[in-house]
């Protein structure tokens, strides 16, 4: 089966959301879905409510008018806000444009916290390391282990995340929020501030992640050429609005996403 | 070693004795997910049988070749021995290779079967399909990424071994007859030589060979089952294969596998090895590592650092070799061992190593000593893929840094009039694969193997070895002329960074300097020396004065070794510009191509031994973008003392 047979039904379904801080309109009834298994990207120039729609996806921002639609176990479920514990509740995990992770922390100790939702042992079990807690820490490290394994940081396992270099932080980011098990991941700018070779390490471990855990993801990117090569399928936001939507070689040929790139005469 | 392993003449023989002597010790251990995983000998053989049932239901036959591309891995182990239990032949390829590279060796040996390591080698095998219509089945071990392969050819190392399993409880008296069938002579492995000339060659090594020169080496320094190796480098290398898989194979010791490539250093101090190999640059990289570390550290730990290492450097090489040392020495460095050596040796993972190897390349004399006045006991060997390795090896208690030592028991040596270095040896190769003329141009009819490398017997009776045959020259009077070896000798000094020496056919030798830019610029810069570049720098007399007290340091020790004390260096001149490979002086590879620097150069050359004290030179330079330029200089020539070779001990 190739990766776009895998590509099934709509999983997320955002309707006419609208979000305005006092009179700043960051999103304009803007519309689009994603399926599942897909890459779907979001770009638009600076400005352009990118962050904002990751934001309003996963309950951080609450817009003002419009729904959010997602299907979780079978079901669709319908919000009008999100809520941000709920949205990682239902599998949707995320990175950030500025890296935050616990820079004190070492890489393992941040992709362990990733898996903080699925523990299910009391705080009393876990202080006197007692059955539950002892069971789940031993599963939990498995899985944070193959997560390091897959994003290949195994020599930065014990490194202080302070200490290392930009591109690697970004991974071990992309590594904690993987180990949450997501069915939606959203990046904010994975690949910003990063060198070519960076950037390509970068796109491979997206691409695997997609084809190894079968996730859906979400990203945001300005890197032109890395959008149309990994993504399915892109929406571009223009001042709040959606100007574009469709494969990456139809968004390449609208004048309207060309005029917002490249500006009009007026 | 005082198991009977007589009548075991084959690797897979060998593994079966293991596994019933020993087969809850571990064989090999590989961290996996943060774990150090572990096979016992026990596994290991059965993972082996069940594999070697699936390959000979695949096809897999004897005297078929199987290619084997990987980094160090259990399973890349256990398909060479699973290959070797059909009396079929494993071809280990170098992972590292391009795809283009691996297209001849399995082109060459007609290999049917593949066993690769991940999708980056499966793709490789892929693209040089077309190429290779022999190639008929490839086995992956790591899934990763491998979803979407549709290819026929491709099948996973998990369903393989499932099958086999299976038919091994069917039939399972097949493997043992086949297993029974293997003789010593039979071909063991194929390594392809690097080739460096002309295309690759097929080095094929019996059973017999291999085994043999693994517990020659074993027996010399008395290695068992309780020793531990890291197997780092890449298996398709005769070293690392004699380390991780016939020594271990013969004595019973474990191997580890680190997790990946950039975790060693870590991987090793977890694993403390007690049986170590480390070809110079990697020595060589740990050493900067310290160094670096230690200038970034306190005031008082700087100072312990270099007081305690100047002990060492005095005393620790004598106690390693078990010369008498002061009381008072002793106790220094017994201190130095509590405070510096110790916690050194952990850092750098050695604190068990007994027996540790270095090979491949000419060692810095202050490199090797570094780690041998530390404690660790580092020796030289001397062999190649050709040879199975062990031909020389330093015993402990004579260990020098500029010889390989004596023949190991079993080699015969003998040099050529032209000092070429001939060798008679159980572990020499049967033949290079489908080139009879070629083997017959390395191996003669009485079986010595010529290894094109020159050198003599010190007085000791020590290898050294100083050249390659077709290099080494003769001056006028007939001394020997061996440029890589002066070169290399004033190459060690850290402020020189490329020499040419000249004198085939000369009444004496002379050589052209290139100075280390940087490291004489830091020199430079600690004595306040102003300087507007490298072509002043090199110019200039404190720098000449700095270069010829190196070389009178390399003279006198010439001066000790008879056979070339002639070869003395008695004029030099630093060239104003760093030998560059995109001016053709060098090669790729950063050697010297000393022919046609001599050509280029005929002007310095002619005035080196004609006795001026300058000389005008105008050279053209080709800059990175392509354009070229010319730099005109006027390079001074200074003379340097000479020893007379009898009056050197006093001198020196």
């Amino acid at each position: 089966m190739s990766r776009a047979e895998r590509i099934g039904d709509t999983v997320l379904s955002v309707e006419n959301v609208s979000l305005a801080f006092g009179g700043v309109k960051a999103l304009q009834e803007v519309s689009f879905d994603v399926r599942e298994h897909e890459v779907r990207a979001i770009i638009g120039p600076n400005g352009a409510g990118k962050s904002s729609m990751l934001n309003v996806i996963n309950g951080v921002y609450h817009p003002q008018q419009g729904t959010i639609r997602l299907r979780a176990n079978g079901a669709w479920r319908e919000f009008h806000d999100m809520d941000s514990h709920e949205a990682a509740a239902l599998g949707i995990a995320r990175t950030f444009q500025n890296i935050a992770l616990f820079k004190g922390m070492t890489v393992l100790d941040n992709v362990m916290t990733g898996r903080n939702l699925k523990m299910r042992a009391s705080f009393v079990e876990q202080a006197i390391w007692i059955g539950r807690a002892r069971r789940e820490e031993l599963e939990h490290r498995r899985a944070a282990e193959e997560i390091i394994d897959f994003m290949e940081i195994q020599h930065i396992r014990k490194t202080p995340v302070g200490r290392l270099p930009y591109g690697l932080q970004k991974r071990v980011e992309l590594a904690r929020a993987l180990a949450a098990e997501p069915r939606l991941l959203l990046l904010d700018e994975p690949m910003a501030g990063m060198n070519l070779e960076e950037k390509q390490d970068m796109c491979r471990f997206v691409l695997d992640v997609n084809d190894h855990y079968g996730t859906t993801i979400v990203l945001i990117e300005h890197d032109m050429g890395v959008v149309m090569d990994i993504s399915d399928r892109v929406v571009v936001l223009d001042y709040g609005r959606k100007i574009g939507d469709g494969t990456p070689d139809d968004v390449r040929r609208n004048q309207a996403v060309i005029d917002a790139y490249l500006g009009v005469a007026h | 070693m005082s198991e009977n392993l007589s009548g075991l003449d084959t690797f897979p023989k060998l593994l079966l004795h293991h596994a019933r002597v020993r087969g809850a010790l571990p064989a090999i251990r590989e961290k996996d997910l943060g774990i150090w995983q572990t096979w016992t000998w026990g596994q290991l053989a059965d993972e082996v049988r069940a594999l070697a049932c699936a390959l000979a239901d695949r096809g897999l036959k004897r005297g078929d070749h199987m290619a084997l591309v990987g980094d160090n891995r259990p399973r890349v182990y256990a398909a060479m021995c699973a290959a070797q239990c059909l009396g079929a032949i494993p071809v280990p390829l170098y992972q590292d290779a391009v795809a283009a590279e691996m297209a001849f060796p399995i082109q060459n040996a007609e290999i049917e079967h593949a066993l690769a390591e991940d999708q980056e080698q499966v793709d490789k095998l892929l693209e040089i399909l077309p190429k290779c219509p022999t190639l008929k089945h490839i086995i992956y071990d790591e899934p990763r990424g491998m979803r979407y392969y549709a290819q026929p050819e491709l099948t996973s190392y998990d369903t393989l071994v499932a099958a086999g399993r299976a038919a091994l409880k069917r039939d399972p008296a097949f493997l043992e007859t086949e297993i029974d069938k293997g003789r010593g002579e039979d071909a063991a492995a194929m390594f392809f030589t690097s080739g460096t000339t002309g295309t690759p060659k097929g080095v094929v090594l019996t059973h017999h060979a291999l085994i043999d020169r693994a517990r020659a080496a074993a027996e010399l320094e008395g290695l068992d089952d309780r020793d531990v190796v890291l197997a780092y480098l890449p298996p398709a290398w005769i070293g690392q294969n004699i380390f991780s898989y016939a020594q271990p194979f013969v004595t019973g010791y474990c191997i580890c596998c680190p997790e990946s490539a950039e975790t060693v250093m870590t991987d090793m101090r977890e694993i403390g090895p007690t049986y170590y190999f480390a070809p110079p640059r990697v020595l060589e990289a740990l050493l900067t590592q310290v160094s670096i570390r230690m200038e970034d550290a306190s005031a008082l730990k700087r100072w312990l650092y270099r007081m305690f290492m100047n002990i060492a450097r005095r005393v620790g090489g004598a106690l390693l070799d078990g010369k008498p040392v002061s009381a008072l020495a002793r106790l220094q460095y017994w201190l130095g061992d509590l405070v510096v050596y110790g916690p050194l040796r952990n850092v750098l993972g050695m604190s068990r190593v007994r027996v540790a190897y270095t090979a491949g390349e000419a060692i810095g004399p202050d490199l090797f000593k570094f780690y041998r006045s530390i404690g660790i006991n580092l020796k030289q060997l001397y062999g190649s893929t050709e040879t199975s390795v062990f031909v020389c090896v330093q015993p402990n208690g004579q260990v020098k840094s500029d010889t390989v030592g004596p023949a190991v028991p079993g080699v015969e040596l003998k040099f050529t009039p032209e000092r070429e270095l001939l060798i008679r040896s159980p572990g020499l190769f049967k033949e290079y694969y489908k080139n009879p003329q070629a083997t017959l141009e390395a191996k003669d009819r009485e079986g010595w193997f010529h290894t094109g490398d020159a050198g003599y017997f010190d007085p000791d009776g020590h290898v050294k070895i100083i050249d390659r045959v077709k290099d080494v020259g003769k001056l006028a009077d007939g001394t020997l002329f061996a440029p890589k070896y002066l070169e290399n000798k004033l190459k060690f000094f850290p402020h020189i960074q490329e020499a040419v020496t000249f004198g085939h056919g000369r009444d004496r030798v002379c050589a052209f300097i290139n100075i280390d830019g940087e490291a004489v610029g830091n020199w430079a810069e600690k004595r306040n020396m102003p300087y507007s570049g490298y072509v002043d720098l090199a110019s200039r007399d404190e720098v000449y004065e700095l270069v010829r007290e190196c070389i009178e340091q390399v003279n006198a020790d010439l001066a000790q070794e008879p056979e070339i004390a002639n070869s003395q260096i008695h004029r030099f001149l630093i060239l104003h510009k760093v030998l560059d490979a995109d001016d053709e002086e060098l090669t790729r590879t950063r050697k010297v191509r000393r022919g046609f620097v001599a050509q280029k150069y005929a002007t310095l050359v002619d005035a080196l031994y004609g006795g001026k004290p300058s000389v005008h030179v105008e050279a053209q330079v080709k800059y990175e973008d392509g354009r070229t330029g010319t730099i005109s200089a006027d390079l001074k020539i200074r003379d340097v003392k000479t020893f007379r070779a009898d009056a050197a001990k006093r001198a020196a």
